[in-house]
């Protein structure tokens, strides 16, 4: 337990502290966040690159839960729904039932370059190329892989305005 | 030379290049023979492939990779185009089964002999009667409905149920499907269904020249990117009998060892977190973010993807950048030991790992298994120290071994070899030769039949290509995960399912690179 604790007080904080709601900045992230948002991912047939991305961004350099974010298990606690890879028709089926399983309001963030609009697979027999083809998308992340730092500022821009509550239920 | 009892079966010749590897056709009623007499020498399964070769020689082909002591045999198999049947190894290497049922859900060619029919990566998506890699693939009535007729083997009796898990998961992880029959908690039969990421890869490298196909194997596999891109950039070197320059021949290497490094950091403190201890997974998640921000100032990419290039690598390190390096590997290496300690002395997580997810040595060998997990289960296999080639042949790498083939062992092994890699970045960066990086490869009349291998993170990758005036006609990239997966399916059993997320993350498979 001593050690432990030496280790973790050597650790101390590390990263850089979120970027911080407030006046709209020149870097586009918008002016105020109001919400705290619970994240759902797929992954609907990525290369795992955008998977390791996103558990970079969990880690303790970026302060993801300081910043008002956190990953929920399940769809039904989610209000975000991000998703990576070109969606493989194989995918397709889960990814629109996970959806479906999210409470309104949601919303659907593209990550890296194949959820944009397919990447390198663009035009496989077995991709979609793209989540747009599968479901409404509210906001892109392209890159590939797309950093974390380009990931958080993605989600901010996704909890940004306009608020969520805007949204009508079907 | 392959022994005289292979030499009866095809005449195999000598490959030019450095990797000890020899090729050859055999006739289809000897196959069985060839497998047998590899299996009788210690050998093992690599890789099962086939190919549309009706237009160039009116037949289809079945490509066999097989590993035994003196190096890799590549075996063909001409396959009769009317009546397109092989027969099955799997009853020798278990591995078999799923490769051979993917023959037929790409390529239309029945394992004859194999009793175990279903489809492997063909869910719904395409008519049973359409096959994507014929050249004739039409590519149309295709479909996106879910997979939810898969013919999982049933186990009945009156306490037993199942339990449906998957492809969505409860965590930032690939799709693949887990069926478990339990009794109470305990897993009496688990089968994995994977496929839920087939993209069509091997296809889409058809028709592609060196660079687009160099961009598309960076990419089979995100947490492997070096090492497709190495066996990649090999396969097309071959092709093209060209040597690449020491300095990149070492560079290579490094960014092998560093993906390595990467990723036995990111699953030690996964597993970790699995047990319940998030103090592993902040720590290492640190450590592994500081070393990818490394790779990102020095390399050029977070993941080192495209950073190695048929012809050489696409970047360059000065003497200072070479020192920073060497001065964070210090620093990391005795981080990671002083983790290790604290590890291996915590009793929580030692109770959760310690006989978890066993695999016995015999069922390892059985299995045909290696890699991290084959080499926690006692299966010395490793392509960096039997098949060392350069810069590995002047590097003398030690290899990790352990023999309790349980959770604990797998995260041996995983420490074991962060130490190594370590020493080994060092001394590449002491010894790197200097010179150029890269040679032009654009415009190079590629024409011919490449393969390459590389000991991966996971375990070996292989990649065979041909090309013709220029153009992939064929490539497959055989991952390792092909033959690991069966052996997480053993290792859950008589385990309770709460310790699978554990058991699965000691193995950390992969999907992308599997399903192609």
């Amino acid at each position: 337990m001593y050690r432990i604790l030496r280790e973790i007080i050597r650790l101390g904080r590390v990263g850089d502290p979120p970027p911080k709601p407030g006046p709209a900045g020149a870097d586009g992230v918008p002016g105020y966040f109001r919400h705290s948002l619970a994240i759902r991912q797929v992954d609907a047939g990525s290369c795992n690159g955008c998977e390791l991305e996103i558990n970079a961004l969990n880690g303790p350099h970026y302060g993801l839960e300081n910043a008002g974010f956190r990953f929920s298990a399940s769809p039904r606690h989610a209000d975000v729904l991000l998703v990576t890879g070109p969606v493989t028709r194989h995918m397709a089926e889960a990814l629109r039932s996970t959806y479906a399983a999210m409470p309104h309001p949601k919303r659907v963030v593209a990550v890296g370059d194949c959820a944009c609009c397919g990447g390198v697979f663009a035009g496989s027999y077995a991709v979609l190329d793209g989540v747009e083809a599968v479901l409404p998308v509210d906001l892109h992340i392209p890159g590939c892989p797309p950093d974390p730092d380009a990931l958080l500022r993605g989600l901010l821009t996704a909890a940004g305005e306009p608020p969520l509550a805007v949204e009508e239920s079907p | 030379m392959p022994s005289p009892q292979l030499r009866a079966l095809g005449s195999f010749r000598r490959w030019a290049g450095s990797a000890p590897g020899w090729s050859g056709r055999v006739a289809a009623p000897l196959w069985l023979s060839l497998g047998q007499a590899i299996h009788g020498q210690g050998g093992r399964l690599m890789g099962l492939w086939g190919e549309d070769r009706r237009a160039a020689e009116g037949c289809f082909l079945v490509h066999g990779a097989f590993l035994f002591e003196q190096g890799l045999l590549l075996a063909e198999q001409e396959v009769n185009a009317a009546r397109p049947e092989t027969p099955s190894l799997a009853a020798i290497f278990p591995a078999a089964n799923r490769m051979e049922r993917t023959l037929y859900d790409l390529l239309g060619i029945r394992a004859q002999g194999l009793a175990d029919q279903r489809p492997w990566l063909r869910h719904q998506a395409w008519p049973e009667d359409q096959f994507p890699l014929r050249a004739d693939f039409p590519g149309s009535d295709l479909g996106s409905a879910g997979d939810d007729r898969y013919a999982f083997v049933p186990v009945s009796g009156a306490e037993v149920h199942e339990i449906p898990v998957g492809p969505v998961h409860a965590g930032t992880i690939e799709p693949g499907h887990f069926r478990f029959q339990v009794l109470g908690e305990e897993v009496l039969r688990l089968e994995a269904h994977l496929g839920y990421t087939h993209k069509g890869t091997e296809r889409l490298f058809q028709g592609r020249d060196i660079a687009g196909g160099a961009r598309l194997a960076g990419r089979v596999s995100g947490d492997s990117t070096v090492a497709y891109g190495w066996v990649y950039a090999r396969a097309v070197e071959q092709i093209l009998a060209l040597t690449p320059p020491p300095r990149a021949q070492w560079l290579r290497a490094l960014c092998l060892e560093r993906e390595r490094l990467a990723n036995h950091l990111g699953d030690l403190g996964a597993l970790g977190n699995d047990a319940g201890l998030a103090f592993a997974l902040t720590q290492f998640s640190r450590l592994k973010e500081d070393f990818l921000r490394d790779q990102e100032r020095y390399f050029g990419h977070r993941y080192l993807m495209d950073r190695i290039a048929p012809g050489g690598v696409a970047f360059d390190l000065d003497a200072g950048q070479c020192a920073s390096l060497r001065e964070a590997g210090r620093a990391l290496g005795l981080a990671v030991a002083r983790l290790q300690e604290i590890l291996a002395e915590h009793g929580g997580l030692r109770d959760r790992v310690v006989t978890l997810g066993r695999i016995s040595p015999p069922l390892a060998a059985d299995l045909g298994m290696m890699g991290v997990a084959g080499r926690a289960s006692g299966q010395a296999w490793d392509l960096r120290v039997q098949f060392p080639q350069s810069p590995y042949d002047a590097l003398d790498v030690r290899m990790a071994l352990e023999s309790d083939g349980d959770v604990a062992a797998r995260m041996a092994v995983r420490f074991a070899e962060i130490t190594e890699s370590l020493r080994l970045q060092d001394q590449i960066l002491d010894a790197l030769p200097a010179g150029e990086t890269l040679l032009p490869v654009a415009g190079l009349p590629a024409d011919g039949v490449g393969a390459a291998w590389v000991e991966g993170w996971r375990g070996e990758i292989l990649l065979w290509l041909r090309m013709e005036e220029g153009r992939i006609t064929r490539c497959h990239p055989q991952d390792p995960s092909w033959t690991l997966w069966p052996a997480v399916e053993q290792a859950a059993l008589r385990d309770i399912v709460a310790d699978f997320p554990l058991i699965n993350k000691s193995f950390n498979l992969n999907y992308s690179g599997h399903d192609l």
